[in-house]
């Protein structure tokens, strides 16, 4: 008996079943239904497309989309700042808190943005614990663009520390000890050796930061009260024509958001083989 | 002094920054829910729409759990052990439901299996079409858990099985299998908890009473007939809420024993 195995026809059979099933199923669920999407927008050609896009009012939808990129251009640095100090307070610090401050980051994956936008809804609207005492200032959040923020804010803030935090207890402290030894400032090792290493993976969370802001709807619905031309972000103006049977604009915004997203996966996927391939 | 100041200053930032944000709105949940008693929540969470909302999302997130298992564990190991053209498309495909918002796939879900399906399968306002929503949204999930893993594991264990004359089946389940199961069960459980809440993907495509309505979905409606007494829909997200505390815990122990497994090993 010869110890290697025959090469048996099994094995082939079973990978190209397999390869099969993976090409079907990505096709069936996702890379088919948004090439109808694509389809259904330019049914009627571009110019109806870009009329459909007007229905509501020539300005709603610009005022739509520059209303999303306001939040992300206030939610994402917040969210980016928070990521990476909470990631170098992890990695390098025990304080009291840090379990908390360690599970608690995770929370918004897990729970609903419906829950997420009545609970700021609770605590930010006008009888709110926070909101009453904003509101005697004159200060709204709820059904104004601060609560947009927030809401924004809320949803993405586990993806930057997420994707810093293994990649600070993998490079370890002895850059910056050393650093610190040849007598760096805490700010300058910051600056001039964490920063530098973190930098790909940085990158990657803060472009899925990007990527989860661009699209929260369920949270943004409730927090907004969906006012058009004053809080309908650029989602709620998707769901908005759908639901007042103007499939056309529906389609369209969809798809601009589309691509929105598919820009960024690209940036992902750049920031992930780099993070591979850097020393 | 400054570093004892910066010492004390980081950490309160951080965490205030996650209490403005995140806890005090979710302990406001809990006490609104409980607002007016045990007994007035036990009652706001067994109205039979809310029951059937409830039910038809735990059992849909558990039934998309075990597709997304099997399919997310062979699509992961196709893209780590089979070569062919177009793989990496593949791959970026399957990260397409992490950056696509979840309004885009229901639209998109609805323009390909809705009324208007060149096909003819309209599987929106069925049970069928909510399923499909959740296998859409969670397919990274349980993919992306595994693929580290696999690219980790050793071949040659397999290689050694081989030659000892084990069958392929009998290698899946006696090397493999036993490998895979922490990040199986961990992609599967964070798929689980993103099923349980789902919502922007359901609004359009599942919204029926007692049908296809989901807990988010039941919220949300609560929310908009509620006015400003928000006790009712607080109560149903204090369940939703307290599952994905405990799923997250469960998903925390997983990892805390993948830890240690790394470093005894």
């Amino acid at each position: 008996m010869t110890a290697l195995p025959v090469p048996s026809k099994r094995p082939l059979v079973t990978k190209w079943l397999l390869r099969l099933f993976t090409i079907g199923w990505l096709a069936a669920i996702v890379a088919v239904p948004l090439g109808s999407i694509v389809y259904r927008t330019f049914e009627n050609g571009f110019a109806a497309a870009m009329r459909s896009l007007a229905t509501g009012g020539s300005g709603e939808f610009l005022h739509a989309l520059l209303l999303t990129v306001l939040v992300a251009a206030i939610a994402v640095p917040l969210n980016t700042v928070f990521g990476v100090a909470s990631a170098i307070l992890l990695a390098r610090h025990r304080f009291p808190g840090a379990r908390l401050l360690d599970a608690f980051i995770d929370l918004p994956v897990a729970v609903s943005p419906v829950v997420i936008g009545l609970g700021l809804v609770l605590v930010y609207g006008r009888t709110g614990w926070i909101g009453s005492w904003l509101a005697a200032r004159g200060i709204e959040v709820i059904f104004s663009v601060p609560g947009i923020v927030i809401a924004s804010a809320f949803v993405s803030i586990p993806y930057v520390a997420r994707a810093v935090l293994p990649v600070l207890n993998e490079i370890g402290t002895e850059q910056e000890q050393a650093a610190a030894t040849l007598g760096a400032r805490p700010f300058a090792t910051l600056w001039r050796i964490t920063l530098p290493s973190i930098r790909w993976a940085l990158a990657y969370g803060v472009t899925l930061t990007t990527a989860r802001v661009l699209g929260e709807f369920g949270a943004v619905s409730i927090v907004s009260g969906n006012i058009t031309n004053k809080t309908e972000t650029l989602t709620l103006f998707v769901g908005d024509q759908f639901a007042n049977f103007n499939q056309g604009g529906a389609f369209a915004g969809a798809l601009i958001l589309a691509l929105m997203s598919l820009a960024v996966l690209g940036l992902l996927s750049l920031a992930r083989r780099k993070e591979e391939t850097a020393p | 002094m400054v570093t004892v100041a910066g010492r004390v200053a980081g950490p309160s930032l951080a965490v205030t920054y996650l209490s403005l944000i995140v806890l005090i709105p979710v302990v406001a949940i809990a006490t609104q829910a409980l607002h007016d008693g045990w007994g007035t929540f036990v009652s706001t969470i067994t109205q039979k729409e809310t029951v059937a909302s409830l039910r038809l999302t735990l059992i849909s997130a558990a039934v998309i759990v075990v597709v997304n298992t099997f399919a997310g564990t062979a699509i992961a190991w196709v893209l780590v052990r089979d070569q062919f053209r177009g793989k990496r498309l593949l791959s970026a495909i399957v990260d397409l439901p992490f950056a696509l918002p979840t309004i885009v796939a229901g639209l998109t879900l609805l323009s390909l299996y809705g009324p208007d399906s060149p096909f003819h399968l309209n599987a929106a306002g069925t049970v069928f079409g909510v399923w499909l929503a959740l296998a859409f949204v969670t397919l990274p999930f349980s993919v992306r858990s595994v693929q580290p893993v696999l690219e980790e594991l050793d071949k040659e264990t397999e290689d050694a099985a081989a030659s000892l004359g084990a069958r392929p089946l009998v290698i899946f389940r006696r090397v493999i299998l036993p490998a895979l199961a922490p990040a199986m069960l961990s992609g599967a459980a964070l798929g689980f908890a993103r099923a349980l809440g789902e919502y922007g993907s359901l609004v359009f495509f599942a919204d029926q009473p007692f049908h296809t309505e989901v807990a988010s979905v039941r919220i949300f409606s609560l929310y908009q007939s509620a006015g400003t007494d928000l006790e009712a829909p607080a109560a149903v997200s204090l369940v939703l809420l307290v599952l994905s505390l405990v799923i997250l815990l469960g998903i925390g122990a997983i990892r805390r024993h993948l830890v240690r497994d790394a470093v005894s090993r």
